[in-house]
């Protein structure tokens, strides 16, 4: 299968065309009204007619989603190290770090516009508490498997806290670390969405959340589509990002990078 | 000490052992019991000698690793002390180093900078640091690899590397847990040997856990045989090996009398 190796891209592509060309044939040939299923020619059509508003609506959403997922890679690490540094802080408030992933976030985002008013900083804040906890968990089972013989080294060597933490325990975690980086890229997307739903009406909030609900509300089913492709298209980059960052992070010693 | 080495002498009496490096270690009545009530040792008893060469030999799992944690202040026992140079057991005192099982080397670093790492974490400035490790990493010859990372070296040439890192602080006191036990046994024979040379140009104390009755006879001065668990002392012995040491002194009588000796001594123990 030597034109498979050449090509990694190649197989899901056909699977792409092929699953396209279906959804266009099926849509024409059982006459299902477009504002039901448009087929993928004329979600395609209205994507390029409305090119520029979708445009400007995924770059605010972008920039939400960016905002959201550094601040859940910045806080949910640090979040990581405390609780990783005492077993008593860790069993008091582990379980409340699982109550943000358990925690329904359209039911919230109304108080966030409370706190934070509509617009841009409740959209991002949701972003962050629907994509915060993946870097929590992960980076604390990174932090806690780290080789216990490469503890006793740095305590026989007295190594200060600091030292430890910096020169054995986040370098040990940055694979669990990218893992869970790698989950929040897509969830920090979702949670901007929703966030959208509930706080982006205001004037300076046009995300894809609202171009989503705007479609919706005029049957432009095939808007709508476009939306949602663009949505998913822009979680799939910032995974991408944080593929490529961690790839160059642990190509020289980290097994899961090598070959 | 080279004079020696031109007079394949027989063995010399415990006293006339190299000290100008070593520290000694006392270990009196030391007990330590597991969690879920295993008992690895149950009142052990040892006098080191400054810049002894000693084997500590026993049966897989019979504590004799437990002990050297507990010289090392990696481990606390329930009772009894350890001194080491007078003072209490090796943790953090700088004149200690250790080698494990495997390497554990810090895969994200080179080997010069994880020869380096004791020196960095005691504050030694950068330069100097680099220079005492490249150093380090030349006695144990391996600086073709000094920028390589540990995936990129083989099983032997990274315990080498540890064993680059354990000397780099100059240790007076070292401490080897079954450091080759992982490797072929060629590569074995080639690091017992560069040990060995260690051991007589810097004279330093070495404790060396070992299973392998070879092993043991080939490197130490004095080889304590350990009982299973919980570990007695079954046996000190005295080797009676020439100093100076090499590929021929393994097909020796005198090498094959030792290790049926220290045999000899494990079956008694109960092994």
């Amino acid at each position: 299968m030597r034109p498979l190796r050449a090509l990694p891209l190649l197989p899901p592509l056909v699977a792409l065309a092929l699953l396209l060309a279906l959804w266009e044939l099926a849509a024409r040939a059982l006459h299902i009204p477009a504002y039901l299923l448009p087929p993928p020619s004329a979600v395609a059509l209205a994507g390029w007619a409305d090119a520029g508003p979708l445009l400007s609506a995924a770059a605010f959403t972008a920039r939400a989603a960016l905002t959201g997922f550094a601040l859940s890679a910045v806080l949910g690490v640090l979040v990581a190290v405390a609780l990783a540094s005492s077993r008593i802080l860790e069993r008091a408030l582990y379980p409340y770090t699982v109550f943000l992933q358990t925690v329904p976030i359209i039911a919230v985002a109304p108080l966030l516009v409370l706190w934070f008013g509509a617009g841009f900083r409740a959209i991002a804040v949701s972003a962050l508490i629907v994509s915060v906890f993946p870097v929590i968990a992960n980076t604390l089972s990174g932090l806690r498997s780290v080789d216990p013989a490469l503890r006793d080294l740095f305590r026989l060597y007295g190594a200060t806290r600091a030292a430890t933490l910096l020169k054995l325990e986040l370098p040990s975690a940055i694979p669990s670390i990218v893992t869970g980086l790698r989950v929040a890229a897509g969830l920090a997307v979702i949670g901007t969405i929703v966030g959208e739903f509930v706080a982006g009406y205001a004037e300076d909030a046009a995300g894809l959340g609202i171009t989503v609900m705007a479609a919706n509300r005029q049957l432009r089913t095939d808007l709508l589509f476009a939306a949602v492709i663009a949505a998913s298209l822009l979680g799939l980059a910032i995974f991408g990002v944080v593929n490529l960052a961690g790839h160059l992070l642990l190509r020289r010693w980290h097994p899961s990078e090598k070959g | 000490m080279p004079a020696l080495a031109t007079h394949p002498a027989p063995a010399e009496p415990a006293p006339s052992a190299p000290s100008n490096g070593g520290v000694r270690v006392r270990v009196r009545g030391v007990r330590r019991t597991f969690a879920g009530g295993v008992r690895a040792l149950d009142g052990i008893d040892l006098d080191i000698a400054p810049g002894e060469f000693v084997a500590l030999l026993g049966p897989s799992g019979c504590g004799k690793s437990t002990l050297l944690r507990l010289v090392a202040g990696l481990d606390r026992a329930d009772a009894g002390s350890v001194e080491v140079d007078g003072a209490g057991s090796a943790g953090g005192i700088p004149l200690a180093a250790f080698v494990f099982q495997d390497a554990h080397l810090l895969p994200w670093r080179t080997v010069l900078t994880n020869v380096a790492l004791p020196l960095e974490l005691r504050g030694v400035p950068e330069a100097a640091r680099l220079a005492e490790a490249r150093a380090a990493i030349e006695q144990v010859g391996l600086t073709d690899a000094v920028d390589r990372r540990p995936a990129e070296l083989s099983g032997g040439m990274r315990m080498r590397a540890s064993l680059a890192r354990a000397l780099v602080t100059r240790p007076r006191l070292l401490m080897l847990d079954e450091p080759f036990a992982a490797l072929d046994e060629l590569t074995r024979q080639r690091l017992d040997d560069q040990l060995r040379a260690l051991w007589l140009a810097r004279g330093m104390t070495v404790l060396f856990v070992t299973h392998s009755i070879t092993e043991a006879a080939y490197l130490a001065d004095r080889a304590l045989v350990f009982s299973p668990r919980p570990a007695r002392v079954v046996a000190d012995r005295r080797v009676d090996l020439p100093r100076e040491r090499g590929p021929r002194t393994r097909t020796d009588g005198a090498f094959v009398r030792e290790t049926r000796a220290l045999f000899d001594a494990l079956e008694q123990g109960g092994a």
